[in-house]
């Protein structure tokens, strides 16, 4: 544990915007960081973990008064609320838990990914996910993964060919 | 009567730039020249650096870390290498914190300097490209001769560095840093008050502290606007709190103040590297042996069973591990047996070493990081890097989250080009320094 | 289109092709489809140390219409690959992909749900520069194979 990680808080998950705003109002200016972290090997239930990273940032001075790391497990319902009226900068980072984690926000049904492609169907980052697992938009129809390295057969294919 | 109404005009920006600045999707909706709406769209290099992770052992992360943020690769391998150090509580040794801090603030050179020169090259001076572009040249080769690559550096380890300097790094740094100054010079009086320049990046690209703050933004990019923040100041990590630098700030937090700030930063870690060199102190490593073989001639030795013998040499590797020198080894690597591995003097010249070596780099076997989670983060390039970095006693990582300050940056690009003209779109792009490898790792 | 298909039947044409050959080795327009770290050793080897200009590919172009070479550097993901072919697309022949940086050649390290493994799944390639990132060096000794194919090709190309 070191300054830039700050003490560890958990909120429950149902009023996450409550206590996200009783924390800005606190003085918490900044989100430093919006993570996930899913759990299903452990066994836990719910199984994924968000992490909201706050720090108090003194905008004159540049000084970090302090962080806090807050913790609220939730599964995959969606029960969060979205605090980009907090913080615009969470818009993005939760497009992006939405996109590895599958997270779903309460207030954001039409919620769109960030990193995947529109058309991709599931969530990379869980861990029921295997890497190696292809779907391909452009090139072999067969989306699994080969067995041996690259002794595809190797022509350009479109898809519609 | 025809009635006129007013359309605008969408227009797709990327994602392949003729820019060399990556892959990124601008939407702009535009009304003539001018800007109305942005719409920007990433993950066009998404990479799975964090699922990779997962899979990988702790020393196998380095590698994946480098293609991040890859002007400045060795920023990333200490600020991952750092993370799991606070996890498992290891400490470098001193000579190890120097060599790190070194490397990194090379490594922020060439950042820098790509960043400039690129965005220079844009505005139509391809002439400062070209000298910024030699400036980097010097320094890669430095930094080759530091790892063994250019670019793709995979160079912490935990618990310490790969290897020791060089041993005439002071005198290379030295020479190299002088021309890098002159293209420094030369650079600076073709642009910094040049007209046409001016004109292109004064007023454009203007961004508030308070909306940067509201962003998450950290880095030149922050200190552009009037906020000294640096964590290095704010959160000193390795040696950082025993130098003597400044922290360049604008007043504007427009693209001309971002320009001004990173050209100033590349004078500063180049001072930074200067007082690293003077302080660095000396590992001195405690082996007697008079004697001194090739490594390979002791692995023949051992193979026909001379076992009794090697005991008696010093292993000197050779030049694919360049870096290694037997004095400093002590210096670089924490004691910690368990985490970190052993030098290769001693993995080559005694059993207990190869066993430590062996266990170390066996599949399942390796280093174990206590279970629990830990963030840190370092000055990167761009802002704040930060790794979170959750393990649960296995040799490997739980979970590795990336805090990439460019993300920030590009979730408010459009407050900032909302209202400009499409020409302005380039400088701020440029001074953006959007890395896609970091953007969407 | 070949050049004996436009000529009457039964011309030879070593002697224009090997000519024009040697004109399109030494005027290469790139394409530099730059997406990833392979881009600051493409970077590199455009700039003042390594030179690409003394082999005539020294002029990006950076208009798909208007270049005959796509130097494809850094991964492509799955997002990017239509991009990718719309680009190769929209050239016109004669014209050259190459692929620079294992990650375009096979995939490279990045076997995974996001990574093209290999672009060749995609364009035909005619260069592969193995490396991560290749050094500028390497570069080079591919260019300068790439010439010796297209010297050898001549006028005949897709």
């Amino acid at each position: 544990m070191n300054a830039a990680q700050g003490e560890r808080r958990d909120i429950p998950a149902q009023s996450n915007h409550e206590a996200l705003s009783a924390l800005k109002a606190e003085g918490y200016n900044v989100l430093v960081d919006l993570t996930c972290v899913d759990y299903l090997p452990q066994g836990k239930s719910p199984r994924f973990d968000v992490i909201y990273r706050l720090m108090k940032f003194d905008l004159d001075g540049g000084n970090d008064l302090g962080r806090v790391e807050v913790h609220c497990s939730v599964d995959d319902k969606p029960v969060l609320r979205s605090v980009s009226d907090l913080w615009p900068i969470a818009d993005w980072l939760e497009r992006e838990v939405w996109d590895m984690f599958g997270v779903a926000f309460a207030d954001r049904p039409d919620i769109k990914r960030l990193l995947m492609y529109e058309e991709f169907v599931g969530h990379a980052l869980r861990k029921d996910y295997p890497i190696g697992k292809r779907q391909p938009l452009i090139g072999p129809k067969d989306g699994n993964l080969p067995m041996s390295p690259s002794f595809n057969i190797l022509k350009p294919t479109i898809v519609g060919e | 009567m025809s009635e006129r109404t007013q359309k605008t005009y969408l227009l797709n920006m990327g994602p392949q730039h003729p820019a060399m600045h990556g892959v990124v999707h601008l939407v702009l909706e535009l009304e003539g020249e001018r800007i109305v709406d942005t719409k920007v769209e990433i993950g066009y290099l998404h990479r799975a650096f964090e699922k990779h992770a997962e899979s990988e052992t702790w020393n196998n992360v380095v590698p994946w870390t480098d293609r991040l943020n890859y002007v400045s690769p060795l920023i990333n391998n200490v600020g991952y290498a750092m993370a799991v150090e606070t996890l498992a509580g290891i400490t470098v040794p001193e000579r190890g914190q120097y060599i790190r801090v070194i490397a990194c603030e090379i490594s922020r050179v060439t950042d820098h300097l790509t960043c400039v020169g690129a965005s220079a090259m844009e505005l139509g001076s391809l002439t400062v490209f070209l000298y910024l572009i030699k400036a980097r040249e010097y320094l890669y080769q430095l930094v080759d001769q530091l790892t063994g690559a250019r670019i793709t550096t995979n160079f912490t380890r935990v618990g310490g560095v790969k290897g020791d300097l060089p041993a005439d790094f002071a005198e290379k740094f030295r020479a190299v840093a002088a021309k890098v100054r002159e293209c420094l010079r030369d650079s600076d009086a073709l642009l910094t008050r040049n007209r046409i320049f001016m004109d292109r990046v004064e007023g454009t690209g203007v961004i508030s502290k308070e909306t940067a703050a509201a962003y998450g933004i950290t880095g030149p990019f922050l200190r552009s606007t009037g906020v000294p923040y640096d964590v290095r100041r704010a959160h000193p990590y390795l040696v950082y709190d025993r130098f003597d630098f400044e922290i360049p700030v604008g007043s504007t937090g427009d693209n001309y103040d971002r320009y001004l700030v990173r050209m100033a930063e590349i004078e500063q870690s180049l001072r930074i590297v200067e007082q690293a060199l003077a302080q660095i102190p000396d590992g001195k490593h405690s082996l007697e042996p008079a004697e001194i073989k090739y490594a390979y001639e002791l692995e023949d030795m051992g193979k026909r069973g001379d076992t009794e013998l090697i005991s008696k040499y010093a292993a000197k590797v050779d030049q694919t591990l360049e870096g290694m020198g037997k004095d400093a080894a002590a210096g670089t690597r924490a004691p910690n047996r368990w985490a970190t591995m052993p030098t290769k003097e001693q993995t080559y010249t005694n059993i207990e070493g190869l066993m430590n070596h062996f266990e170390l780099v066996m599949w399942s076997w390796g280093i174990k990081i206590p279970p629990g989670q830990s963030y840190s983060a370092v000055e990167g390039g761009n802002g704040e890097l930060g790794f979170h970095v959750v393990s649960d006693g296995t040799d490997g990582p739980y979970r590795v989250r990336c805090r990439p300050p460019c993300l920030y940056i590009m979730a408010a690009l459009p407050q900032m080009l909302n209202g400009a003209q499409i020409a302005d779109i380039i400088p701020t792009f440029g001074s953006v320094n959007m890395i896609a490898g970091e953007l969407d790792r | 289109m070949p050049l004996e298909d436009a000529a009457p039947a039964g011309t030879m044409t070593t002697q224009l092709d090997a000519a024009l050959g040697w004109a399109r080795k030494y005027s290469i327009f790139q394409y530099p489809f730059v997406t990833a770290c392979c881009g600051m050793e493409y970077m590199s080897t455009a700039a003042s140390h390594y030179d690409m200009d003394r082999f005539g590919a020294g002029f990006p172009r950076f208009s798909p219409r208007q270049a005959d070479c796509l130097l494809v550097v850094g991964t492509i993901s799955h997002k990017m690959a239509p991009v990718l072919r719309r680009i190769y697309d929209q050239m016109a022949s004669p014209k050259w992909v190459v692929a620079f940086g294992v990650c375009t050649c096979t995939g490279g390290f990045y076997n995974n749900y996001s990574t093209v493994q290999g672009i060749d799944t995609i364009v035909p390639v005619d260069l592969y520069i193995p490396g991560c990132p290749p050094r500028p060096e390497t570069v080079i000794q591919g260019l300068t194979l790439l010439q010796e194919k297209i010297q050898k090709t001549g006028g005949r190309n897709r």
